[in-house]
């Protein structure tokens, strides 16, 4: 028996890691992936929670969760491409510009 | 015992993946450790019992959105990101920050919470129940979902289409 509360503290670092990712770092495509350790770590709550109240849609909303992930991260890359074609520039602190 | 062992090492497999996908300058190295903490969370999903969403995970996330990851990666040619004026604040206040909130965060749920305890395997998810969920009461969501990503296939299409040259004009005749 493992408490649920050391699953949700888990998913708590997972989330605060990704969130220091989004803030420390200057590649955009770090970034990105920050943004899917922070729904991976939401993801895991999920399942403890599912688990914990024996609630089988909690596994549901982690599909979803995934599908919507899958579905950002096709979009997400491919305007990180559209951004890096006109910039030639993946950091951040470069792309400071709507227009060029 | 044996639950609260493998927890533990899940749980240091993939807390050293994310403070490696935050420390390597590299993304490809931030890429991999990012594999490594999916794969590890698709082990903390097996112990819950979740067997749909650990391979669901495996398939998709450490999968076919990694895949993605790496050929972008790839495809642009992205070094070692440059250190700026604006990252280094950034990594002054950014680590302490999470140094702080995650300690705050672990502290609060692991003293303040109630004493609710999860068994190995506590709640089976396999595919046959889960698309009963899915099918009957979750039908609407799920249908919006493949609008959701039709729109995205198609979004992403448009986006990193090169933009060609302009139409050919066609001939006067």
């Amino acid at each position: 028996m493992v408490p649920l509360s050391y699953y949700l503290a888990l998913s708590g670092i997972l989330f605060a890691c990704g969130v220091t990712g989004f803030l420390i770092k200057r590649n955009i495509i770090t970034i990105f992936m920050s943004i899917e350790l922070m729904l991976n770590g939401v993801n895991l709550s999920f399942v403890a929670f599912a688990a914990h109240w024996h609630a089988l849609s909690g596994q549901v909303f982690v599909f979803f969760v995934m599908v919507v992930a899958a579905a950002e991260t096709a979009v997400g890359l491919a305007i990180i491409i559209a951004v890096y074609r006109t910039r030639e520039t993946l950091n951040v602190d470069q792309i400071n510009l709507l227009k060029l | 015992m044996l639950h609260l062992i493998l927890f533990l090492a899940f749980g240091a497999v993939c807390v050293a993946g994310a403070v490696n996908l935050l420390v390597q300058r590299h993304p490809i190295n931030s890429a991999l450790s990012l594999v490594v903490v999916m794969g590890a969370l698709a082990g903390e999903y097996l112990l819950l019992g979740a067997e749909f969403v650990g391979a669901v995970q495996v398939i998709v996330y450490a999968g076919a959105i990694m895949v993605l990851f790496v050929f972008v990666i790839m495809l642009l040619n992205a070094g070692v990101e440059e250190r700026t004026k604006g990252s280094r604040v950034a990594l002054l206040f950014g680590i302490p920050g999470m140094v702080i909130g995650s300690v705050l965060i672990a502290w609060v749920l692991l003293t303040r919470s109630g004493s609710g305890e999860v068994a190995i395997g506590a709640l089976p998810g396999p595919p046959k129940e889960i698309a009963q969920l899915l099918f009957h009461q979750f039908l609407l969501p799920f249908e919006v979902t493949s609008v959701l990503v039709l729109i995205a296939i198609m979004g992403a299409v448009v986006l990193a289409a090169k933009p060609g040259p302009a139409q050919p004009e066609k001939k006067e005749e």
